[in-house]
Parts: C-alpha cells; sequence; structure tokens
C-alpha cells in the first residue's frame, strides 16, 4: 500500500476558521435566539435622575396592564437577591442589584417587570412613576476628590473609594513606607522634564449584541440553567449557585454565541442575579434582552483615568525618572474587577524603558456615573498613552526623532527577564526589532521628508509613533482572584473522532479553529476530526473565562497538556494492538504506525475501539481514552509593538484624517496568523476610535450626552485607512506554546501614535498636547484660534 | 391586530400581528428567522439588514404591516440550497467576521451594494457599508471579503 502523503501541518497557517459556516447563514444562536415554553420577559425601570432619593413608586399603573405578571421595587428584590458581590479586595460601598432607596447613576435599576411580551414589559415599565429627591450630582472627577458637590456614597469620605496607593521605587514591600530618595534625585539630576495632565477618556465598549439573560429554574429537580451573553461562564455559574443559595452542581450557566465583549461581559450584572432569581422565585423561564439605549447606561464604561506625567530626562535623551500620578473615575459603584482595572495602568507604566526611578500613585474616585470595568485592554491602554504620549513629548522638547528616543531606553534583549520598577516580569522582548520593522515598513525617514514637504506647502500633516508592551496571558493565580489556571479535557471518542472542552469560552476569537489546528497538529488528524467543546459549565467542568488576552495562552495550553496526556495512553494501547514498542510509534494521518512501516498502523476508529472495550486489558492501563489537564502559568506574557500613523487635518474645518497605520506587533508564536491579523485590526479600530471619535460625555447634572449611536461614534469602514500589518516574534519561555496573545494588542499602540500624529500636525501653532477625542471643532480651534 | 401576508425567502407567510410589531421582530419571533440581528433603537448599526423587494432595509425601522404584500430576504434565505452566495463565500474565505453579530446584516448591505455596483472601488465598499457598524473587524477583511465576492461573483 502506498503511503498516502502526509497531512500538512496546520498551527501557523492561515486556517479559515470553522465557526464561520454557521455564523454566514444566520444558524448561530445567541441568548435572544432562545425559546422555551411558557417563556415570560423581564424589563427594567431605570432612573433618569444621576442622584437621588426615592420618595415614593408608584406600579399600580403598571400592575393593571394586561398581561404584566409582576411588578417589583428594589425593596422587594432585595428579599431574594442579596448586595452585588464584587471581585477585588477593595472596600465597596452598598450595592443592590435594584436600588432600594437612593439612586446614583442615570439608568440604574429602580423596578422590574415581568411580563408576557417584551413589549408590554417595556410598557409597564414605562409606566411606572417614580418621585425622586434629586441631588447634586458628583461629575467631576477632581471636584468629587474634595467631597463636592456632593458624596455618592456615605461612608466613603472624599467620595474615594480607593485612597491613595503609591507604587514604584522607594516603595516597602508592604507599599506603606515611602522613600522618595531615588525619584527625588532623578528630578534633581534632570536637564530637561516634561509634565503634562492627560485625560483617558470614558469610553462605551459597544459589542454589537447586547446582554441579554435566559434564566430557566426547574423546581422539580432544583437546577437552574442560565444562558447569557458572558464572556465567562464558569464565573457566573459561581456567583449566581451562591446569590441564589445554590451549589454549583445546580447551576448551569450556556455563554451561546456570544456577539463581542471587549471586556465588558466579565462583570456579573445585577441583570443577571435579578432574571435567575426571579425565575427561581416564580418557577418561570425567564428572558432579558438589553436595548442599545440601556447598554448606553447600563453595561459598564472604560478608561476614565487622569493622568499627571513628568519625565525626568538628560539633554541627551536618557530618561532618569518618571512620576505618574492616577485618577480613576470609577462611577458610582463598585463592579466584579472595577477597583482593579487602574491597578494594570500602575503595573504597565514602567513600558518599554529601563527608567532608574518610576513613582506612580492612584487614586479612585466614584462620581455620579455608570460604573467603569474592563474594557479592551483594561488599564493598559492607558498606561501606555500617558507614557507614550509624555516620551512624545520630551522627543519634541528635546529635538530628537521620536524613534531615536524611544531606541535610547529600551529595555535591551539581554536583560530579560527583566523585574520592573512596578513588580512585573517581562518574560521576554525585543523592542528594537520591532521598532526597526516598523520605521522600515513605515519608509520613516521619507515620511518625514513628505511631511515636512506637505507642511512646507502649508498642509497640516503630522506623524505619530508609539510602542507598547502590555501584560497578557493572564495569569498566576495568585493575580486572579477568580484562579489564573485553564482547564481541558481531551477525549478521543469510541469513532476515534477527537473532542476536547476549554474553559476559555470565545466570543468572536475563534477558538474553535486555532485549538483545533493544535489538536490536528499533535494527533496528526484533519482539523474536521476535531470537535472543541465550549461556553456551557454543564459540559466543560472547569474553567475561567476569556479576558487579558489568555484563551491561546493559559487556555491553549492547557489542551495542549490534556492532549499530551491522551497521546500518551494511547500510544500504550497502540503499541498493544500492534504488537510494537511505543517509543517506535508515530501519529500520522489519522493512524498510528510503527515509524517507516506505515502499513503496521491501526486507525484511530480501530485503537479507541480497543481502549473502550480493551479485552485483554494491557497491563497498567485503564479503560478509555480521555484525560484532562489544569494549566497554571508560572507569569503573565508581556507582548509588544510598534506603531506609527499618518495624518493630516483640514486647516479650513480642523477634520482630522487618518492617511496610514502601521502595525508591527509581536505576541510570541502566532497559531492562526489570519485570526491573528483579525484581532489586531479590530483593536487598532477600537484604538483609533478612542484617539478621533470616541466620548462618553456627561452633563453638569449628570445627564448622560452620549446615549446612542447618534451621540456615540463608533468607527464606521470609511473612517477606518487599510492597516499596514507585520509582526515580529519573540516566544515567551512561560508556556510550551510560546504564545503571548494578541486581542488587546491593538488599542496599546495606535491610540498615542495617532494623537502624537495630530500634534505633530499642528506643533506649528505651539501645541504640545491634545486631549482625547480629536473633535474636529478642538483642532480648527488650535489652527484658528491660537488656543493650546 | 393587523393581518400580514409577507413573502420571506420566497414562502409566503400569514399572521395575525400587533400593528406595531417591527419587522424585525415578525421575522426573529414569529417566524423564527433569528439569524436577523438587533443592535441599537436607533436605526444607526444595520445588524437588522434585510432585503425588502429586492433593496437593502433595516427591518428595526419597518413595522410588519408595512411590509404587508412585500417580498422579504433573510440571510437565512441568501444561499441556493447548499450553495453559499458569493458574499457568505467571500466573508468565510477572507475571515469577515469574527463575533457574527453584525454579519448577516453586514451581509445584506453588501448585496446591495454589489446590485448597485458589481466592480467597487475599495473607498466605494467603505462607503457603501458605512450603514453597519462592526466592532470586531476593524472592517478590513470586511472589505476583502466584499472585493472577494465581487471578483468570483
Amino acid at each position: 500500500m502506498a503511503a498516502s502523503p502526509v497531512l500538512p501541518k496546520l498551527v501557523g497557517q492561515r486556517v479559515k476558521r470553522r465557526e464561520d459556516p454557521r455564523l454566514i447563514q444566520g444558524l448561530g444562536t445567541y441568548v435572544d435566539d432562545i425559546k422555551i415554553v411558557d417563556m415570560q420577559h423581564v424589563a427594567f425601570k431605570r432612573s433618569d435622575v444621576a442622584h437621588g432619593r426615592i420618595r415614593s413608586l408608584d406600579t399600580s399603573a403598571a400592575e393593571s396592564m394586561p398581561g404584566v405578571k409582576a411588578v417589583l421595587s428594589g425593596a422587594q428584590i432585595a428579599e431574594f437577591v442579596g448586595p452585588m458581590p464584587i471581585g477585588t479586595p477593595f472596600p465597596s460601598p452598598d450595592h443592590h442589584a435594584v436600588a432600594v432607596d437612593a439612586v446614583r447613576y442615570v439608568g440604574e435599576a429602580v423596578a422590574v417587570v415581568v411580563a408576557t411580551d417584551r413589549y408590554v414589559a417595556r410598557d409597564a415599565a414605562d409606566a411606572i412613576v417614580v418621585d425622586y429627591e434629586v441631588l447634586p450630582a458628583v461629575v467631576d472627577v477632581e471636584q468629587a476628590m474634595t467631597g463636592q458637590p456632593a458624596q455618592v456614597h456615605a461612608d466613603f469620605e472624599n467620595n474615594l473609594a480607593v485612597a491613595l496607593v503609591p507604587s514604584g521605587t522607594g516603595v516597602s514591600a508592604d507599599l506603606k513606607t515611602i522613600d522618595d530618595s531615588a525619584i527625588d534625585k532623578a528630578f534633581a539630576d534632570a536637564e530637561v522634564v516634561v509634565s503634562q495632565r492627560m485625560l483617558n477618556q470614558r469610553l462605551a465598549p459597544t459589542a454589537m449584541e447586547p446582554r441579554g439573560v435566559v434564566a430557566h429554574y426547574e423546581p422539580g429537580k432544583d437546577t437552574m440553567t442560565i444562558w447569557s451573553s458572558t464572556q465567562n461562564p464558569h464565573i457566573l455559574r459561581s456567583f449566581i449557585a451562591a446569590m441564589n443559595g445554590m451549589g454549583q452542581d445546580q447551576v448551569r450557566a450556556i455563554a451561546p454565541e456570544v456577539g463581542g465583549g471587549f471586556g465588558a461581559k466579565i462583570n456579573i450584572y445585577a441583570e443577571e442575579y435579578v432574571v435567575a432569581g426571579l425565575s427561581k422565585r416564580f418557577g418561570l423561564p425567564l428572558k432579558w434582552t438589553e436595548d442599545r439605549s440601556e447598554a448606553f447606561l447600563a453595561t459598564t464604561h472604560g478608561r476614565d483615568i487622569l493622568g499627571y506625567i513628568d519625565i525626568a530626562a538628560t539633554r541627551d535623551g536618557k530618561v532618569l525618572g518618571m512620576k505618574l500620578r492616577l485618577i480613576a473615575d470609577i462611577g458610582a459603584y463598585n463592579m466584579l474587577l472595577t477597583a482593579a482595572i487602574p491597578t494594570l495602568t500602575m503595573m504597565m507604566a514602567n513600558a518599554t524603558y529601563d527608567i532608574p526611578a518610576i513613582r506612580t500613585t492612584l487614586t479612585e474616585v466614584f462620581t455620579n456615573k455608570t460604573p467603569t470595568d474592563a474594557y479592551r485592554g483594561a488599564g493598559r491602554p492607558e498606561a501606555t498613552y500617558f507614557v507614550e504620549r509624555g516620551m512624545d513629548m520630551l522627543a519634541r522638547e528635546l529635538g530628537m526623532d521620536p524613534a531615536e528616543l524611544r531606541r535610547k531606553n529600551f529595555i535591551q534583549p539581554d536583560q530579560f527577564p527583566y523585574a520592573t520598577q512596578m513588580g512585573a516580569v517581562y518574560d521576554s522582548g525585543d523592542y528594537g526589532k520591532a521598532l526597526d520593522r516598523a520605521l522600515e515598513n513605515a519608509s520613516w525617514d521619507e515620511l518625514k521628508q513628505q511631511r515636512d514637504a506637505a507642511q512646507a506647502e502649508g498642509r497640516l500633516v503630522g506623524l505619530g509613533l508609539a510602542m507598547y508592551v502590555e501584560v497578557c496571558g493572564l495569569g498566576p493565580s495568585s493575580s486572579l482572584p477568580t484562579g489564573g489556571w485553564e482547564h481541558s479535557q481531551v477525549t478521543v471518542e469510541r469513532d476515534g473522532r477527537i473532542s476536547a472542552t476549554t474553559g476559555a469560552s470565545p466570543h468572536g476569537q475563534g477558538n474553535e479553529t486555532t485549538f483545533g489546528q493544535m489538536l490536528a497538529d499533535q494527533f496528526g488528524v484533519p482539523l474536521e476530526h476535531i470537535t472543541i467543546h465550549h461556553g456551557d459549565t454543564g459540559v466543560v467542568k472547569q474553567g475561567i473565562g476569556t479576558f487579558g488576552s489568555r484563551s491561546q495562552a493559559v487556555g491553549g495550553t492547557a489542551i495542549h497538556l490534556a492532549g499530551a496526556k491522551v497521546k500518551e495512553k494511547m500510544a500504550k494501547y497502540a503499541a498493544a494492538l500492534i504488537e510494537a514498542n511505543e517509543d517506535d510509534l508515530v501519529f500520522e494521518d489519522g493512524r498510528i504506525s510503527v515509524k517507516g512501516a506505515p502499513d503496521s498502523g491501526k486507525t484511530f476508529a480501530e485503537i479507541a475501539a480497543y481502549a473502550y472495550v480493551p479485552v485483554p486489558l494491557p497491563e497498567g492501563l485503564t479503560p478509555g481514552l480521555s484525560e484532562e489537564a489544569f494549566f497554571e502559568p508560572a507569569n503573565n506574557t508581556y507582548p509588544f509593538g510598534c506603531h506609527i500613523a499618518l495624518m493630516e487635518i483640514d486647516r479650513e474645518t480642523g477634520e482630522p484624517t487618518l492617511l496610514r497605520l502601521v502595525a508591527v506587533d509581536d505576541a510570541g508564536n502566532l497559531i492562526n496568523p489570519l485570526i491573528v491579523e483579525g484581532q489586531v485590526h479590530g483593536g487598532l479600530a477600537q484604538g483609533i476610535g478612542q484617539a478621533m471619535i470616541e466620548e462618553v460625555r456627561y452633563g453638569e447634572d449628570g445627564q448622560p450626552l452620549t446615549g446612542s449611536f447618534m451621540d456615540y461614534a463608533v468607527p464606521r469602514a470609511s473612517d477606518l485607512p487599510r492597516f499596514e500589518m507585520d509582526s515580529t516574534v519573540t516566544p515567551t519561555p512561560v508556556n510550551p506554546l510560546g504564545a503571548k496573545g494578541v486581542g488587546e494588542a491593538g488599542t496599546l499602540g495606535s491610540t498615542p501614535c495617532v494623537v502624537s500624529a495630530a500634534v505633530d500636525a499642528l506643533s506649528q501653532f505651539g501645541v504640545t498636547h491634545i486631549d482625547m477625542m480629536l473633535r474636529p471643532e478642538k483642532l480648527w480651534q488650535i489652527i484658528h484660534g491660537g488656543q493650546s | 391586530m393587523a393581518q400580514v401576508s409577507i413573502t420571506v425567502n420566497g414562502e409566503q407567510r400569514s399572521a395575525d400581528v400587533d400593528p406595531r410589531m417591527l419587522l424585525v421582530h415578525f421575522l426573529r419571533e414569529q417566524l423564527n428567522l433569528t439569524g436577523t440581528h438587533v443592535g441599537c433603537d436607533t436605526s444607526q448599526c444595520g445588524a437588522c439588514t434585510v432585503l425588502v423587494d429586492g433593496r437593502s432595509a433595516k427591518s428595526c425601522t419597518i413595522f410588519a404591516v408595512q411590509a404587508h404584500g412585500s417580498e422579504v430576504t433573510t440571510i437565512e434565505g441568501l444561499a441556493d440550497g447548499d450553495q453559499l452566495h458569493p458574499l457568505q463565500n467571500g466573508f468565510w474565505e477572507e475571515h469577515g467576521l469574527q463575533c457574527g453579530y453584525c454579519t448577516p446584516g453586514m451581509i445584506m448591505s453588501a448585496v446591495n451594494l454589489l446590485k448597485d455596483n458589481p466592480s467597487p472601488t475599495e473607498r466605494e465598499i467603505r462607503e457603501g457599508l458605512d450603514g453597519n457598524l462592526c466592532r470586531c473587524t476593524g472592517y478590513q477583511h470586511i472589505v476583502n471579503a466584499v472585493q472577494h465576492a465581487a471578483d468570483k461573483g
């Protein structure tokens, strides 16, 4: 028999996605697509004042409407839904799932309706009349820190959610004793100091699928099934079980198709607790689907960190020290990870540079706004933005090429693993290589000449460059209160096909494809013989979830380790069946055979048939081919890259146009470069969106001014240029795949490089920094009003 | 209640509906055609785009009764049996989707775009899809997908 051609290796190939056929035919199942017999609909009445006391709540009109099953006030909900738990060790104010006596942001739920139909539920919610005693709204974060104009929570004086936390050089291990001698010396020795206040503005994550929940408590079995548009069904299961006094074994959480998350679907929300709690109370299946207008109010926002940065340097461009004072406007309440997100900004303040002294401080402040939590990048884009804009200002002050200033201060390849001043240990890196590649791809020197020529003609053209390093592959369990591992069970089924579970539940990342590619190579079988199960705690026994660019580095590694265990056992069964030494066997083309003698081989189906009916049972083996593995990473991973932007601003209108965006990203080894490109593209769009057009705004009365897609600008196809992509590859030693993670990378470098390009274009008007977003009116003022 | 009769994906469908029922809810909830999605409530995002009498339309902005007597095509009716539409193929080949939520609407808008302009430039594709928001892809692979379909179409 002639040997069949060996299956090509799939890892590293641009394999098209296995998820797509169902999604391009409208056959995916998202939460709102789920129907259960006798299912009722839930709607929330939400506060339309930012800060107030509830004087009265009149539900009589709503209750009398045909089709309305129940109307519940916050106090009634509080009888069976306890206070909202958080996932960080910071102090947290009382937070009812539905407001009981006070409201603290526009959109906070004040009452709940259960009805037969979603239209009726909405009508009934509208018919609820709430009378508020309106209190002054706390909107300005720095004013809030003085306790003015009001306190959001009585027990948190001066609205300080997290009082000043220092970090960096000169702080003792317990973070209590401050010794500023190193940073003071750096600034005393400095020949140049640049200082700037910068706002990394509040954003709305806006996954295209709003949130949704279906909960089905079955009284006969005393079990709860909850479908939710979530990034982490296992964490959801734990919290829903605890809230309902049920065991984790009695709750099944399912994340079906999830239409994007971007960090905002990590949090466990009031609506999830309330819908589950009501289903248990009524013994009925219930559905709630978020409207977009609701999502702008009730889904967590991201960013909103004010940074005061000072950089001390020598005249020849060596950075001696950096101070970064951070003030985070976290909105009205602590949600699951709210308080932890800005700590990541502190953690990554070292950026890509070898800086002798860094002092950072962080203060987190309550205001009468929607709570913040993770949004793509979650703390790292903010750090990158502050430091990279600061470095850009320093380069301008020194008259140095911004690329050369960076190069002069890089952590060098031979310094890895590199312990930063901020307590991180960067795993691996070659920042100069990424910079060089980006400069080459952008034709940096020619580009500078083109810019100069254009400016000489009177055109407002500018160039911006930014480096980034981020913390991904989260992470050791010491850094995550949920645990930082991932889990997988890999099974060679009785027919020889392979199934694998993963707790890294995707929402667009394509894990069914990338994890399949890995297993196909590991076992030497076609991709079509593999199924990846995810997003269902009834099927996937353990898991953490998908966030922090961790699914490949942590989840992928768990699959790899479980696969290796199954493969080892399978080799023993094959050795017994073929009567060969297991060390002489090769896995190839869906067969296991003696190396060099393919005719000796047996198919996966034949070996599985033996393993599941093991007569005779080989000595030392148990039946079956199914093994599980937990993977606990010893460290995070630290991908990096360089982004370059070319921008032109219309002198007459102030309208900025992004002409080029050159990206070089290093995420370590890549499983599927096509999917990686897609991930970076999406991140770039969001990073550019922040720089140019996105901003959540509030009026002085705490009323949101950006409550729909008519006011909040998500980038459209015509807003973006064709991205120029490339990658360098610096594997991580943290996991056997060498993969670092790439989901958030695009949001890091793009934002500061785009803003720096705008500043470069307008530098002739004396401007050295422009706060985001780059509203044409703001740029026009700089051009025509002489304002900086 | 109002009687509506709409030809959906080639099949005549009749029902008594609330006069205020949106076409998208008629499709999703009465007919269980859940491939058409709802992503906003202000007609910006385009996730609900279908073809009404051959032209792309946002089904969250039309009452079911307004579509009475019309022919509606949804994503479920786009393929020709087992044969994917060139745009469906293009999106698959070029990785034109990630979470997939905007995808049905994006594809239906692109059908209209290519009908009007079978060989669009990149700029024309980007401007032609401005009524459809995608938060995952940064649009580049969507542009490639439409170009792929235009080349093969």
